[in-house]
């Protein structure tokens, strides 16, 4: 086995294209636990920590342009506010030391269905910059980014750069059910963000499909009946039914963490939660 | 492969280190260095807390290579002149140290805490310390550990 250590972005994508055997590694706590275990043998590790493009973020035009490399505490201390959907999900990851290496990059390598900053980033409306040294950068709504289970469309002469997500215009929620306050992979997971300003309501579902997904119906039910104008209250017989409309949009599975009957019952739970915290979030705003 | 990196503020070389391994195997195995602890390898523990440049992290779960060149201080870097650092003299005083295995990623992380937050609340001390199991203690001993460190490093 090898270890690639470039030390600039374009030495990294040269390597990526070169060494087709080779792994990103970023925070290592995907990576690591693989090698550990003897799951995984890849030809060579590509260190990215050493990138350092990859470890930055950058606002323009209302945009965060974040960097693929960086980690969950700094998302938590940097971008709280304009980006509190996301820091919501990254206060829920792990532990401290996890929080300390793992980064967005690393979650949306791994691409699994439990994936904690998936969900606010489909809430948000994010796209992920994929770049390669031979076709240069494309760039996907993170909507289309998840191709299966733990699957994406990521090439393999490609890494992430970076994670471009609207600051946010209105209030955003996440809500993660599992056994513990810390440590737990979801049993599944709900995000929210509502945008006063084109009067939308964004969803994003984690571990209750093969897929982190949106729930675009439920959405823009909500969204078309919520009273944007006068921000009167939101009744709880429409925070129900937009709570349903999500848990109809999820196709969970039984597993040892949850039933899928459950995971169902606990996202119409968190969605109806979700709501009208950020609906009256809104309104004391206002 | 070659890795150089320093530790507990001296520098440290090591050959032959298989790439894929992590920074706990070269600490424990390579470099001499037991304090670390090695109990699950998976990041869910907290035996093996080191700092990398200054914050806490599983070694297991960081490559070796990855240290190249960056700070790691270890359990064994804490006590100064062979004067216990003062959380680890509290954990002896509060008794919060049974088997022992979890205690050093416990002192680290509980360093790192005093250092950031010198007067912290329980919520502060039972968030920084949610990613370090003890199977012994049942917890009380250790927080009171804590408490016990900060109250001592507010006096002073
Ligand atoms: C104890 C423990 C608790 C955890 N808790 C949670 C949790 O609560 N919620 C959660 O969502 N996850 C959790 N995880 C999983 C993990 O921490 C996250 O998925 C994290 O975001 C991974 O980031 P990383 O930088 O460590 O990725 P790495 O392990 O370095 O990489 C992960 C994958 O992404 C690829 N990759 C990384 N960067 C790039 C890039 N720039 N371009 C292309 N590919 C790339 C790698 O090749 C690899 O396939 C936990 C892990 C552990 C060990
Ligand atoms: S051995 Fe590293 S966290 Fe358990
Ligand atoms: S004292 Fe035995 S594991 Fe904590």
């Amino acid at each position: 086995m090898d270890f690639l250590q470039p030390s600039s972005w374009d030495d990294a994508l040269a390597a990526r294209a070169e060494r087709p055997d080779a792994l990103p590694i970023a925070g290592g706590t995907d990576v690591m636990v693989e090698l550990n275990f003897d799951r995984r043998r890849p030809g060579a590790l590509l260190d990215l920590t050493r990138v350092p493009e990859l470890r930055e973020w950058t606002l323009a035009d209302g945009v965060v342009r974040l960097g693929a490399g960086v980690p969950y505490a700094r998302v938590i201390g940097e971008l709280g506010d304009r980006l509190p959907g996301l820091a919501m999900a990254a206060r829920t990851v792990g532990s401290p030391q996890i929080r300390a290496r793992g980064t967005v990059g690393g979650n949306l390598g791994s691409a699994s269905p439990a994936g904690d900053a998936h969900p606010p980033l489909l809430a948000a409306g994010a796209q992920v910059e994929l770049v390669s040294a031979a076709r240069g950068a494309r760039r996907v709504p993170v909507a289309d980014f998840f191709a299966g289970v733990k699957r994406s469309v990521l090439e393999p002469d490609e890494l992430i750069a970076a994670v471009l997500v609207p600051e946010a215009a209105g209030p955003q929620q996440y809500c993660k059910v599992g056994t513990r306050n810390a440590m737990v992979i979801a049993v599944s997971a709900f995000a929210l963000a509502l945008h006063p300003d084109r009067q939308e309501v964004g969803t994003g579902i984690g571990s209750a499909a093969p897929t982190p997904r949106r729930a675009p119906e439920a959405g823009q039910f909500l969204a078309g009946e919520l009273n944007w104008a006068a921000r009167t209250p939101l009744p709880e017989t429409l925070a129900a039914e937009f709570g349903r409309r999500v848990a109809d949009a999820a196709s969970p599975i039984d597993d040892v963490r949850g039933s899928a009957a459950y995971r169902r019952h606990s996202l119409a739970v968190m969605a109806r939660r979700a709501a009208t915290w950020a609906w009256d979030d809104l309104r004391r705003a206002a | 492969m070659r890795v150089t990196t320093t530790v507990n503020g001296t520098e440290r070389t090591a050959d032959d280190v298989w790439p894929g391994e992590s920074l706990l195997f070269l600490l424990r195995e390579r470099l001499g260095l037991p304090g670390a602890k090695n109990a699950c390898e998976q990041g869910e523990c907290g035996s093996c807390t080191v700092y990398l440049d200054g914050e806490p992290v599983c070694a297991c779960l960081v490559a070796a290579g990855q240290a190249t060149g960056r700070e790691v201080t270890t359990v064994e870097g804490l006590a100064e002149g062979g004067r216990l650092h003062p959380v680890q003299e509290a954990f002896v005083e509060a008794g919060a140290v049974q088997c022992g295995f979890c205690t050093p990623g416990l002192v680290v992380m509980a360093s790192d805490l005093l250092e950031r937050v010198p007067e912290p609340s329980d919520p502060e001390i039972r968030e920084a310390l949610a990613g370090n199991l003890c199977r012994c203690t049942g917890y009380e001993k250790i927080l009171d550990a804590v408490r016990l460190a900060a109250a001592r490093q507010a006096a002073r």
